[in-house]
Parts: structure tokens; sequence; C-alpha cells
């Protein structure tokens, strides 16, 4: 019997015929495409090159953008995709998060006419991929500290150094380079002198290289990008933002997103779960007539309900234009908590069995390790929301 | 070609069955489009357009439902694949039957007079496997039911319908305009031939996704709404349905100690020596 939702609240009442529509068909969509093969991928550590197109051609990237090709959809509307997305598998949805929201939404927004007539088109159509690089081997949590430069020479910027942990690096015709200029009067080298670039498959002194022997996110490709004396021409340059506002606008558009991904994954643990314990039969009655059994089944439903209210919130609140990142801090530190902590008890309730891949459990477990870490640590987020309240920054 | 696809909704046949007195209990039903409905739409779609450029249509579908207000939704999902426009009449679900749903489209073809009529050849809720040929018998049209292939031949003035039979495939002419019933293999990629969309190309298998363009143009797309007294249609049930119970609960099975036993049981209580 295919997964049915979870909607112990009916919040699907909140929803409108538009955003049931998109989520079901991601629903299909996953049951379909992604569920048959992710275990196989997980196991071997592969990315299926035909996801991109057949999320192109569904219209799921760069989905909550509009014209050049995007489908223009709602928040709500585009967070329900990526909880669909992530029910399947972790990796697939921060493709599709990476690409719409980290590279296309930049382009959006940041970018020159003809940039984004160059790549948008096709980053929808999944033609094209593209990839993110802001965090570094030595500036995780504090971007501001990079050491990638930009030196200008002439009509060219020289790009030198080194991004780390990136999401479809290796896959990527278009990488979205955020480094220090010496330029703009910022100051040179400090944070307010850097500007995002776009740097593309086969440019000199420009190299990748993935990252394995990876716990998580095994269906989804993580690498470096190196950067020795790359030369772009300046109209590679996002010409729209200075300064770390430009990424920083990036990932609040890819939080939120992560904040319905995780219901996903939690959902998808849930569901095993339930179905699982109330099959197993140990002590004469099913495991799901156990008292100790049912206390866990419950409290993973209401953390999933709560965190369904919260990102649906959240979702209205960025139509209505007051959404701030504060709250989306609280939103993608609360869902990813929770998803975690599901999943790890999902994979306690199926006993043994939990521990294969022939169960979804150890795999969203072990995913949301790096989802609790990336866009933004746990920790991180409790100090945003930290300063918010007490108005005193705890970062330092 | 004009086409009418009918889509019926039904609760999900995963779901289990619950029963209030002795009828059907649907307060908790989650609704969706009957499959083989879902099948017709596909087919319909492959019909008016060339598989390789999609966006250019020759001529149209709709789709139309009886039911609630609810429907919509599982209209509005088939406008999202591409359907070009639906009509809803207003009915609640128990005060329809098959007589009632015949007589309603026989109502709708007369007025809108499509080329075809396609229609999944059962719903998958009670089975009934009789709107459609209750339909070409009360238009006096040409019906082929179950089809696994349809091919258009004499300049679109007939189809050539595939229908599996016990022993292979059986071809049947039938002269627009008709009524057609759909079966699951008319989903596969080269099932049907609309004579413009190239003979070797190939659809992917099963009814295509709702894209999200399609779902954003479904949004403006009519959905036409009637009812059987303005259609002139009769309500009066003429399928009454005396009652419903659920399957019994299977009993545990026995455990048998011996060979000797398992035969002495197989020829006293199973009878089957």
């Amino acid at each position: 019997m295919p997964f049915a939702g979870v909607d112990f609240l009916q919040l699907d009442e909140l929803l409108t015929e538009e955003e049931r529509l998109v989520r079901d068909t991601f629903r299909r969509f996953v049951d379909d495409e992604i569920l048959p093969v992710i275990g196989r991928h997980f196991r071997e550590g592969t990315f299926d090159a035909s996801w991109p197109r057949k999320l192109g051609s569904l219209g799921a990237l760069g989905a909550s953008l509009t014209g050049y090709g995007c489908a223009g959809l709602g928040p709500v509307a585009y967070g329900l995709i990526m909880q669909e997305l992530e029910r399947g598998d972790s990796g697939v949805r921060s493709f599709a998060s990476v690409q719409g929201a980290l590279v296309m939404y930049p382009i959006h927004s940041f970018g020159s006419e003809e940039q984004k007539q160059r790549w948008l088109p096709k980053m929808a159509a999944g033609e094209a991929i593209g990839c993110f690089g802001l965090t570094e081997p030595d500036f995780g949590s504090n971007p501001g500290g990079m050491r990638t430069t930009a030196r200008r020479v002439g009509d060219t910027y020289v790009l030198n150094g080194e991004k780390r942990w990136i999401t479809n690096g290796g896959l990527s015709d278009v990488a979205v380079v955020w480094a220090k200029t010496d330029e703009d009067g910022a100051g040179q080298g400090g944070a307010k002198s850097v500007r995002g670039f776009l740097v593309e498959r086969g440019t000199p002194g420009f190299s990748t290289r993935d990252i394995h022997g990876k716990f998580s996110l095994r269906a989804s490709v993580t690498s470096e990008l190196i950067f020795e004396d790359c030369v772009v021409p300046a109209s590679a340059m996002l010409p729209g933002v200075q300064g770390l506002r430009g990424p920083l606008s990036c990932l609040n558009q890819a939080r939120f997103g992560i904040s319905f991904g995780a219901i996903g994954a939690a959902m998808a643990c849930y569901d095993e779960a339930l179905r699982y314990t109330k099959d197993r039969k140990q002590f004469s009655r099913p495991l799901a007539g156990h008292q100790l059994v049912q206390a866990k089944l419950v409290d993973m439903l209401e953390e999933i309900s709560k965190a369904q209210l919260l990102s649906l919130h959240l979702g209205r609140l960025k139509v209505a234009g007051t959404l701030r990142p504060a709250q989306i801090s609280m939103a993608k530190r609360n869902n990813v908590r929770m998803a975690l902590h599901i999943a790890r008890n999902a994979r306690d309730l199926l006993g043994a069995n939990g521990i294969t891949d022939e169960y979804q459990a150890g795999r969203h477990m072990c995913n949301l390790e790096s989802v609790f870490t990336y866009e933004g640590t746990d920790h991180i987020h409790t100090l945003v929301i930290g300063e918010d309240i007490t108005g005193i920054p705890a970062f330092d | 070609m004009k086409i009418l696809v009918t889509a019926k909704r039904i609760p999900d046949p995963g779901q289990k069955i619950k029963l209030k007195g002795n009828a059907l209990d649907l307060s908790a039903a989650n609704w969706q489009l009957n499959q083989f409905d879902e099948y017709a739409v596909e087919a319909a779609l492959r019909l008016t357009e060339d598989g390789a450029a999609p966006a250019t249509r020759q001529g149209a579908v709709t789709v139309a439902s009886l039911g609630p207000a609810d429907v919509q939704q599982q209209l509005r999902s088939a406008l999202a694949m591409g359907a070009d426009k639906a009509i809803r009449v207003e009915a609640k679900d128990e005060e329809l039957d098959a007589v009632i749903v015949a007589k309603t489209l026989e109502k709708l073809v007369r007025r809108d007079q499509p080329d075809l009529v396609l229609m999944g050849k059962l719903a998958a809720d009670n089975e009934g496997n009789d709107v459609g040929q209750r339909l070409a018998a009360l238009l006096g049209w040409p019906q082929a039911t179950f089809a696994c292939s349809i091919q258009v031949v004499d300049g679109g003035k007939a189809l050539l319908v595939g229908r599996e039979v016990d022993n292979g495939v059986e071809i049947k002419k039938v002269r627009l305009p008709a009524v057609v019933t759909v079966d699951l293999r008319i989903i596969a990629p080269q099932a049907v031939k609309n004579g413009r969309t190239a003979a070797n190309f190939a659809y992917p298998e099963g009814p295509r996704y709702a894209s999200l363009k399609g779902i954003r143009a479904a949004k403006d797309k009519p959905i036409e709404a009637l009812t059987l007294s303005g259609l002139g249609v009769s309500t009066a049930l003429q399928v009454k349905t005396h009652g419903s119970e659920l399957p019994p609960a299977r009993q545990a099975g026995k455990k048998i100690a011996s060979v000797h036993e398992l035969v002495e049981k197989l020829r006293s209580e199973a009878k089957v020596l």
C-alpha cells in the first residue's frame, strides 16, 4: 500500500487545491522514480543521472522563481515539493535545494539579464546543474573569514582558494562562488567585499574533487572546488549584491525548504515504524500493542504534526513578506532535530531490521546527520535565535 | 478530434473499508481519480497531440464527472495532466447509479457532440463495468470495451481498437463517433497511434505526471457546473443497494502434528480426499 501521508490534524484543509495537487504529483514521483532505486544508489554511493531532467520536466527545479522557464509556485507548494523529495531521500532533496535555492535563486535575484538568460532556462529543465561555493575547509559557520579571493586584473577576475562540502560540485556545469575582492572601497579582505561569481566547468584553473567515504547523503555528490589562478571575465560577477547578504539570502531560501524537507524524512520513518510494529508480533501481540512502542509512535506523530504547522505558517508569512531569518532558524532547528530523533527511534523500533538498507530508517538517520550540520549547524541556529531574543550576539 | 473522458472519484482502494450500519462509511475516505479513468485521460491526450511536440494539440479533451463539489480536485488533476476543460454534474454519491450516470453522459454527449467518448473499463470501487455499454446503447453508437490499443484510421473517421481476449488480441474497427472503454495496457508506450505522432514514438509507461506548469495552467481552465435536473435526467434510482458486508475475517490456521493427522483432516474436514 503506497504512502498516504501523515496528517493527524487534518492540515490538508489548510492547503490550497494547487498545493495539494503539487504535493500529490511529487508523492507519486517519489514512489515511482526514487524509492525503487534509492537503496541501490545509497549503497553504491551514486547519484542517478536521470534525476535532474526528470525533476526538471516536472518543474521542480527553481519552482518558486518566476519567468525563465520556472514554475512560479508559492512558498508552501515549493516546501511541499521539498517535503516529498526528502520523503524519498535527503540527497535527492539536497540536489533540488542547491539547484533551486542556492544557484538559480541568486542568479535570478542578483544576476545580469545575460546571466539569467544563459542559465535559468537550462537549469530549470535540469539540462544544466549548479553548485554553491561558500563553505571552505577552515570556514563553515563563519563564512566572513573566507580566504578565497578574486583579484581584479583588467577586464577579468583571478580567483584563488578552495571550497569544501559542496553539494553537486563534481556534477556542476556552473558554480556560484563567493570570494573576497580587492575593490569597491569596502576594505580589502573584509566580509563586505564578498562578491558572487559564476564559474563554468572547464574554466582553466578550476577543478573539482569528490569527497568519498561518506556515511551520509550517499546518493548525492559532495565535492571540493579548487581555484588556482582561475581567470573569469568581469561579466561573470553577479552584479546585484555585495557582502555576505548575498550568500545568506540564498541560505534563507534553502533553509526554509529544508524545514519542509525534514518533515518528509520524518514522515517516511514514522510511516515505516508504524507499519512494521503493527505487523511484527512479539510476546503474543503486535509490537504496536505494547505500551512503550505506542509511546514512541505517539511522540513521533506529535512532533511531525507540530513541525507541519510550523513550516506551513512560515510559508504563509513568506507570502505576506513578514518572514524573518530568525524564524527560519527556528523551523530549520526544530524540524531537523525532530526528524533526526524520529529516525533514530524508528531505527530502534525496527530492531535488527533497522540496521539494513532493506528499510529506510537507517538511511534517513544517516542522511539527517548531515542535514543537522549543513545549512547552518544546529548550534548556529540556536545562537541566531539567542541573539534575536536577547540582542546579544554570542558567536565569538 | 473532440473527446469526452469520464473521471469518477473513488475511495483509495488501499484504505480499509468501514461499514456504518449496512452501508459503506465513506466519511474518512481518501478520494482519488479512478485509475482506469486516469488511463482514459492519458489515452485521450495521446490521441490529440504529437507525442514529440505535446504542446501542438489537435482536438480537445473534456473531462466529466458526477459528484459533490470535492470532485473538483480530481477534475483539476485531469486538467493539470493536460485536458482542456471539465464538466461537473452536481450529485451526491449515494444518489447515483449506473443508469443515472449513463443517462447524464448521454445528455452531455448530445449537447457537446464529441467524436469519441473514452472511459475507464470500470470504476475500481464497485467494479460495475456497465456505464460505457449503457451509454453506447443509449446513443446508438458503436462501442469497443477493454481497449488495450487504439489506432486512428480512415483519415480520422474510424478507430482500430485492440482488446485482449483469452487467446490473443482481437482487433475491432469502430467508426466514429463511438464509445471506447480502456483497460490498463492502454498506457503502454506505444498503445495509442493517432496517425500524427511518429509511428516509432514511445511514451513513458503509465499516465503522465501533472507538471507544475500543467498545475498552474489548470487553475485557469474552466470547470462547468451542471445539475441533473438542469440536464433533464430523472433522479429515481433504478439500482438499489440492499446491504453491504465485509468479507469474513480469516480464521487462525491449525497446527497438525503428523502426516497421518494431515491426511485424516483432509478427508474428514477439508473433504478433498
